[in-house]
C-alpha cells in the first residue's frame, strides 16, 4: 500500500485510490489512456498517479481509442496488466473493433494460452447535463459480448474493491463508471481501504417484503429514493444492486424475488433489447411459481440519448418507478 | 483454363518492378509555416479580401467572447471557444462557395456562422435543446462532430457522391491536432487520395488535444506532412495569419475543384483559452506560453498589414466594431431566454416512422406530463 495519505471521500477519489495501490502493489499495472497523465483524467480519476509512478507507467497516448486498446492487447500479452480509460462512454467507441475481435475472446481463441488481464474503465451514463456523446449507457453492448466481465459499481467502497478486483482479474473487465456518481460520498474508510465481495456478487442495499428492485449503478441509489418514498404507498421494497452484470448473480436476485413474489427491473439504457430485458428472462423462468405478477421493467426511452435540456424526461426517476410497482397489483387489476 | 487447373504449366512471373506512384517531392509541405502579412507578399493581397477577412475576425473574437459570458452566466452547457483561431474559421468558411460543403468538428461553430447558419442555432448543441440546432442542408453545414474525426469519411464521401453525380461541389472538412490520431483520419485520407475526391482537410494545429500537447501525439515532422504518405499535397500555413490560411485554403479548393484531388492544409495556431470552460488549463501549460501566442494574435497581425498600407480607415474599423457588437447583442438577448422545448420531440426524430414501441413510450410521457400539470394546478 502507498505511502502517500489521501483522502479519498467521493466515487471518484476511490477509484484513484484503487488504481494507486494496484499500481503499488503490482508493478506490472499500467494505466494509459487521453489526458490521464499530466491532468489527471477529464474527471480526476486518474490523479496524481502520473507523478507518483512516473509517465511510463501512467501514459497519455495518443487520441486513438483503437490503438489505445489495441496495444494494450499486446502489452497485456506480453505480461503486462494495462488499465485503459475511456474518456467517455460514446469515444469508447472506435475500440469495439478491438473489444469484440479481440480482448474479449483471445483466451478462447489460444485455449487458454493468451489470457488477457485487461482493464477497461468507461465513466458512462446520463444526468450530468453532458451534451451529445457525452450520456451513453452502453452496457448492452458489452454485456452481449462473451469473455468481457462487466462490472458497475454504486457505492464510493464498491468502486474501491470492484476496481481492484477488475485489475487483479486474469480477464478482461469493463468497468461502467457512474459519471453522476463520481461526486457522491458515503461511509467508507479511505485509511483502510477494504476490498469487497468479489466480482459477480450482488447485494441487498435495502431488504423489504413486497418486491424486489432490481438495479445497478447511477440507477441505485435513485431506487433507494424510490423505496423510501413507497412506505408511505404501503409498500416494503427491496433493494438489489446488482454491482456485476457478467457474471450475474442469480443466486442473490432470485432469493431476494422468490421471498418478495414481485420484481421490477430498472436501468437508464434503452428498454428494448437492454439489460432488464435479459435479467427479466431470467428471474422468469428461475422464479416463476413465487411470482405474483411478470416483471416489469423501468428504463430509458428507445432513442438516442437526448440532449441535457429533455434529459430528465427520458431518465427513469421514482414516479416512474412507483408507477411500476403500483402495476405489480396484478391480482387486483386482472 | 483457369490458372490452378493448368498447374504444371503455370510460371508466376516476377511482379513488375515497384514504381511509386507519384513523386513525393512536390507532395512535401515547406519547412515552415506559409505567411502573408508582414511579409513581400502581403503587397499583392487583394485589400477587399483582407478587408473582409478584417470584419469577419473582429465579429468572430466577439462572438467567441459572448458565447463565453453566456456559459459563464449558465446559458450555455459548455463552449469550446477558438479564440485565438478564428483565421482559421474565418477562411475555412470563407473561402467555400454556396454549393460546396463544410464539415466542422464541435469547436468550428464560428465556421458555420461565418458560412450563414444563424448563431443561436449553431450553439443550439451546446446549449443543449437539440443536438443539431440547423438546417444542414440550407448552408450546407454537416453538423457539428463531436466524435474525433469521423466527420472526415463523411466529407470525402460526399465529395465523392458530387463527383459521380456531375456536381461541382467541393468539401471542406476541419479537424483538430489530436484527431489526426485517430483511424478514422487516416482512413479518409486514403479514401480521399485513392478516389481524387474533391476534398480539403484542414487541421487546426491548436498545439493541444485537451491537455496533451502535440509532441506526445505525433511523432511526424508536422502534420501536414502525413498527406505524402498518402498521396497528396501537404501544405503547412501560420494558422494566425488570416490571409495566408485564405490563400492556401483557395488554392486547395481550385485544385479540389479542377479534379487534381484532395489536398491536406495545416494551419498552426493556438488555443488561448482552455479547452472548454470545463477545463482548468493552468494543470497542463504556462500563462507565459499563452501570453506568448497572445502576441501573435490573428486580429492584431490582420489590423497592423491594414493600417500600415492605408487600406483600412478609422471608419472602417469601427464599422466592424459595431457590427460585432450588434451581433453580440443579439446573441445575449436570445440566448437569454429559456428556449421552447417539447419533450414531446423526444419521440420525434428517431425514425420516419415511431415504432409501436416508440409510440406507446410517447403515450406515457403525454400521460405524465399531463398528470404533472394538473398536480401543478
Ligand atoms: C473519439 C473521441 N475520443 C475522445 C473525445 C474526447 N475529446 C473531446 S475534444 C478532445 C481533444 C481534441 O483535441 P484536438 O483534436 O486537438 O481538437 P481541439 O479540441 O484542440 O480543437 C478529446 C480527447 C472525443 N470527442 N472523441
Amino acid at each position: 500500500m502507498t505511502t502517500v495519505a489521501v483522502k479519498p471521500a467521493t466515487m471518484a477519489q476511490a477509484l484513484t485510490r484503487a488504481m494507486r495501490d494496484a499500481m503499488a502493489a503490482d508493478p506490472s499495472v499500467h494505466v494509459m489512456g487521453e489526458d490521464v497523465g499530466t491532468l489527471g483524467g477529464v474527471f480526476r480519476v486518474t490523479d496524481g498517479l502520473a507523478k507518483e509512478f512516473g509517465e511510463d507507467r501512467c501514459t497519455d497516448t495518443p487520441l486513438a481509442e483503437a490503438g489505445i486498446l489495441g496495444t494494450a492487447v499486446g502489452m497485456a500479452m506480453y505480461g503486462l496488466r494495462p488499465v485503459v480509460e475511456m474518456q467517455f462512454d460514446a469515444f469508447a467507441y472506435p475500440s469495439f473493433e478491438q473489444l469484440v475481435s479481440h480482448v474479449a475472446r483471445m483466451r478462447n481463441r489460444t485455449r487458454g494460452k493468451m489470457p488477457l488481464p485487461i482493464t477497461i474503465r468507461v465513466p458512462y451514463g446520463g444526468g450530468i447535463g453532458g451534451v451529445e456523446h457525452h450520456s451513453d449507457s452502453s452496457e448492452a453492448y458489452y454485456m452481449a459480448t462473451p469473455g468481457l466481465h462487466v462490472v458497475t459499481p454504486a457505492t464510493v467502497a464498491d468502486a474501491y474493491g470492484l476496481l481492484r478486483a477488475a485489475i487483479a482479474s486474469d480477464d478482461p473487465v469493463v468497468v461502467l463508471e457512474p459519471k453522476r456518481l463520481y461526486w457522491s460520498k458515503d461511509a467508507w474508510n479511505p485509511e483502510a481501504p477494504e476490498t469487497v465481495e468479489p466480482i459477480g456478487r450482488a447485494v441487498v442495499r435495502r431488504s423489504g417484503r413486497s418486491a424486489t428492485l432490481i438495479t445497478y449503478g447511477p440507477s441505485v441509489p435513485v431506487c433507494l429514493e424510490a423505496a423510501e418514498a413507497a412506505r408511505a404507498e404501503g409498500w416494503d421494497l427491496e433493494v438489489v444492486d446488482l454491482r456485476s452484470l457478467v457474471p450475474f448473480d442469480d443466486e442473490t436476485v432470485c432469493a431476494s424475488v422468490r421471498r418478495t413474489g414481485r420484481a421490477v427491473v430498472v436501468h437508464e439504457s434503452g428498454g428494448f433489447a437492454g439489460p432488464g430485458g435479459e435479467i427479466a428472462a431470467r428471474v422468469t423462468e428461475r422464479c416463476f411459481h413465487h411470482l405474483e405478477a411478470p416483471v416489469l421493467r423501468v428504463a430509458g426511452f428507445d432513442i438516442p440519448y437526448p440532449p441535457p435540456m429533455l434529459e430528465r424526461h427520458h431518465l427513469p426517476g421514482v414516479d416512474r418507478i412507483l408507477d411500476a410497482v403500483a402495476r405489480l397489483q396484478w391480482e387486483a387489476e386482472s | 483454363m483457369t490458372v490452378m487447373e493448368q498447374r504444371g504449366a503455370y510460371k508466376p512471373s516476377p511482379p513488375p518492378a515497384w514504381q511509386p506512384r507519384t513523386d513525393p517531392t512536390p507532395l512535401l509541405p515547406d519547412a515552415a509555416p506559409y505567411r502573408v502579412l508582414g511579409t513581400e507578399a502581403a503587397a499583392k493581397a487583394d485589400p477587399e479580401l483582407l478587408r473582409r477577412l478584417y470584419a469577419q475576425l473582429v465579429r468572430g473574437r466577439r462572438y467567441n467572447a459572448q458565447a463565453t459570458a453566456l456559459t459563464k452566466q449558465g446559458r450555455l452547457a459548455v463552449y469550446p471557444s477558438s479564440t485565438g483561431q478564428e483565421a482559421c474559421e474565418v477562411a475555412a468558411a470563407l473561402v467555400l462557395k454556396d454549393r460546396d460543403w463544410l464539415f466542422p468538428s464541435y469547436r468550428d461553430t464560428l465556421a458555420a456562422v461565418v458560412r450563414g447558419v444563424d448563431p443561436v442555432e449553431a450553439l443550439t448543441l451546446l446549449r443543449g435543446d437539440w443536438h443539431t440546432g440547423y438546417d444542414p442542408y440550407a448552408h450546407r453545414v454537416a453538423p457539428l462532430c463531436t466524435p474525433l474525426a469521423t466527420q472526415l469519411p463523411h466529407a470525402v464521401g460526399l465529395a465523392h457522391a458530387a463527383r459521380l453525380k456531375g456536381d461541382d461541389v467541393v468539401a471542406l472538412a476541419i479537424v483538430g491536432d489530436g484527431g489526426t490520431s485517430e483511424g478514422d483520419f487516416h482512413e479518409a485520407l486514403n479514401f480521399a487520395a485513392v478516389w481524387q475526391a474533391p476534398v480539403v482537410f484542414l487541421v487546426q494545429n491548436n498545439g493541444f488535444a485537451i491537455s496533451v500537447p502535440l509532441a506526445k501525439q505525433t511523432a511526424a515532422p508536422s502534420l501536414a506532412h502525413k498527406a505524402v504518405g498518402y498521396g497528396m499535397p501537404g501544405r503547412l500555413v501560420d494558422g494566425n495569419d488570416a490571409a495566408a490560411v485564405h490563400e492556401v485554403l483557395a488554392h486547395a479548393v481550385r485544385h479540389a475543384r479542377a479534379g487534381g484531388g484532395p489536398t491536406l492544409v495545416e494551419a498552426v495556431t493556438y488555443r488561448v483559452e482552455a479547452h472548454t470552460n470545463a477545463d482548468d488549463d493552468k494543470r497542463y501549460r504556462a500563462d507565459s506560453e499563452v501570453d506568448a501566442w497572445r502576441d501573435h494574435d490573428p486580429i492584431a497581425l490582420l489590423e497592423r498589414e491594414l493600417t500600415e498600407r492605408g487600406w483600412l480607415d478609422e471608419a472602417g474599423a469601427r464599422a466592424a466594431r459595431e457590427d460585432a457588437e450588434a451581433l453580440a447583442a443579439d446573441l445575449r438577448a436570445r440566448l437569454n431566454q429559456d428556449p421552447e422545448l417539447d419533450p414531446m420531440d423526444l419521440f420525434a426524430h428517431v425514425y420516419a416512422e415511431p415504432t409501436p414501441q416508440l409510440r406507446e413510450q410517447q403515450a406515457l410521457l403525454r400521460a405524465e406530463l399531463e398528470a404533472g400539470q394538473e398536480g401543478a394546478l
